[in-house]
């Protein structure tokens, strides 16, 4: 028997567009998803107005990381807002020191020696698979598959061995700056790496098998969560978003930045763009992170210099101009746009973060009419990290 | 770029081209043309998809400049539209009918610039600070330091040294 929705008991529409809920009638119940909850990505929250077990209206509330970056910046040399920048977006960081430091580089006419570039690129590869695979664990915990999470755990922190004996740090690097990057490869570094590669490999086969095989997963996962593809651009939708719904965005290959037009890849597609989709082609994009930093290892220069010479950096300033420079992060389109005026200080950041639509626009929309036991899972496939909402 | 800004410019009074990079510009609007602009753009040249929405404040100017930045991914090219709107009283026309996203951006230069949207969803609705009564704080008039100092207070014990002082001593040690 087909399931016949019985929307009698919806709220109707007022003028304005708004929904007229009347929550002295008793037939609807508004209910907080966060901050604090564990179907909930990162600080941020959604006030959801239930009727029954079904969601009727959702806001998204932000706020709880505002540290003010932008603002910060707006005091800071172009030196000091290196280290900054990178903790605008925690799980994956390095996009904003690349962003950043090209837009810098691009106003102040320095270019980049050929072989930091390659080393940017291998970095920002390794960060996407640690996005990813602490994506893979969210997505699998938020339907209930909970050992998914420990495996992409336990590999994501042989990568971030690498990240380590690589940058000296594990989570916010501060490698990519202005000019280049810090420092070479470490002797054995590909031997290394090689090893954690094939174990990540090993790894995705299993998550491959007990998650993208699972009955329950599959179930709860197909059909939900739709987007539509006449959405994706009046929506700002990018990255694996947008490739789910069969729409190849994919800065890499659209506007190659660094040593991408070097390489072999094409970008994942997807077709039915729900949530089983989205997290197919994550998959199958880290599948291809992974050939990517072999290549990389492969074919990269290992002489030559891996940093431009800088001028006084504490009297450092840039001629008056603005730009934008974007990459494609594991969300999506990250960029940042920088205007300067001649003085020392960036006259103006605004940080471009992926989830600033996919969590707020895109989010309310989606989740009318979904059950309030689904919300945690389609927030986790779009793949939201809420501190690149509010910087 | 160039050819486009020569289409555009037949329609509509614009500033000049500036070319940041073979596909990046950047060029000036009057506000009133701004949605017929964003229209042609988004309808006719294939910016379908809006990146950002930001502002700059040119505070010795007495003017806020708000970029619209978009794209057009076939063409693998972006266009930046900067509209100077006075700072004082500043109001600009909500273009979230256009792209539903700018309702968030425009949100957020309501809350952070003071600038305000009329139209635009739940525009005035708190959007990152709770009860902020005093100057917008991304405003240049917003002093950071001063704000912290007179709202917070240091934990004893603390030793703080001037920045460009550590870092010169850092970086160039001798003074070279």
């Amino acid at each position: 028997m087909t399931y016949v929705p019985d929307r009698s008991q919806y709220p109707a529409k007022k003028a304005d567009g708004t929904l007229d809920i009347d929550l002295a009638s008793g037939k609807y119940l508004k209910l907080w998803q966060g901050p604090q909850h564990p179907g909930i990505t990162g600080n941020m929250s959604v006030e959801l107005t239930v009727c029954g077990d079904e969601v009727v209206e959702g806001k998204t509330h932000v706020g709880y990381l505002h540290r003010g970056f932008e603002k910060l910046m707006e005091r800071r040399t172009f030196i000091q807002c290196f280290p900054i920048v990178c903790r605008v977006c925690v799980p994956e960081p390095d996009f904003n020191e690349y962003c950043f430091a090209a837009a810098v580089e691009e106003l102040a006419g320095i270019e980049a020696p050929e072989r930091a570039n390659w080393i940017r690129t291998l970095i920002l590869e390794m960060g996407r698979i640690n996005s990813y695979m602490m994506y893979l664990g969210g997505q699998a915990g938020a339907f209930g598959l909970g050992v998914i999470g420990q495996w992409t755990t336990y590999v994501r922190d042989l990568m971030l061995d690498r990240f380590e004996e690589l940058t000296g740090a594990r989570i916010y690097h501060m490698f990519i700056l202005p000019g280049g990057v810090r420092d070479v490869l470490p002797d054995g570094f590909d031997q290394r790496m090689e090893e954690t590669l094939r174990e990540i490999e090993r790894t995705m086969q299993d998550v491959h098998d007990v998650m993208f095989c699972n009955a329950v997963f599959k179930k709860r996962a197909v059909g939900q969560g739709y987007i539509d593809p006449a959405l994706v651009d009046s929506y700002g939708v990018t990255g694996p978003n947008a490739r789910a719904a069969g729409i190849a965005k994919d800065v890499r290959k659209n506007q190659p930045y660094l040593v991408y037009p070097q390489l072999d890849f094409e970008p994942v597609i997807g077709k039915d763009s729900d949530i089983y989709t989205r997290a197919d082609v994550r998959r199958r994009d880290l599948l291809m992170s992974v050939d990517l930093i072999r290549q990389l290892l492969a074919k990269m220069p290992r002489t030559g210099p891996v940093m431009a010479k800088l001028p006084n950096v504490l009297h450092w300033k840039i001629p008056r101009g603005e730009t934008y420079i974007r990459g494609e992060c594991s969300r999506g389109e990250y960029g940042y746009y920088l205007v300067t005026d001649g003085s020392g200080y960036p006259r103006r950041v605004n940080v471009r973060g992926p989830s600033y639509t996919h969590a707020m626009a895109l989010l309310e929309r989606l989740i009318v009419n979904i059950n309030i036991s689904d919300v945690a899972g389609l927030m986790v496939s779009l793949h939201t990290y809420p501190p690149e909402i509010e910087r | 770029m160039r050819e486009l800004h020569a289409r555009l410019k037949q329609l509509f009074p614009l500033g000049e081209l500036t070319e940041q990079r073979p596909n990046l510009a950047f060029v000036t609007v009057p506000a009133e043309f701004l949605r017929p602009a964003l229209l042609h753009l988004r309808d006719r040249e294939g910016f379908t998809h809006l990146v950002l929405l930001t502002a700059v404040d040119w505070i010795e100017d007495g003017q806020f400049q708000l970029t619209y930045l978009l794209s057009n991914r076939t063409q693998a090219c972006d266009i930046g539209l900067r509209v100077m709107i006075p700072r004082d009283g500043a109001t600009m026309e909500s273009i979230h009918e256009v792209w539903p996203t700018a309702a968030t951006y425009q949100r957020e230069l309501r809350e952070m610039f003071g600038i305000d949207f009329p139209g635009s969803p739940r525009v005035n609705d708190e959007f990152i600070l709770e009860g902020w009564v005093d100057v917008p704080p991304y405003r240049r008039d917003f002093d950071t330091k001063k704000f912290a100092e007179e709202n917070f207070s240091q934990r004893p014990g603390r030793v703080t040294t001037d920045p460009a002082t550590h870092m010169k001593e850092k970086l160039y040690p001798g003074g070279a």
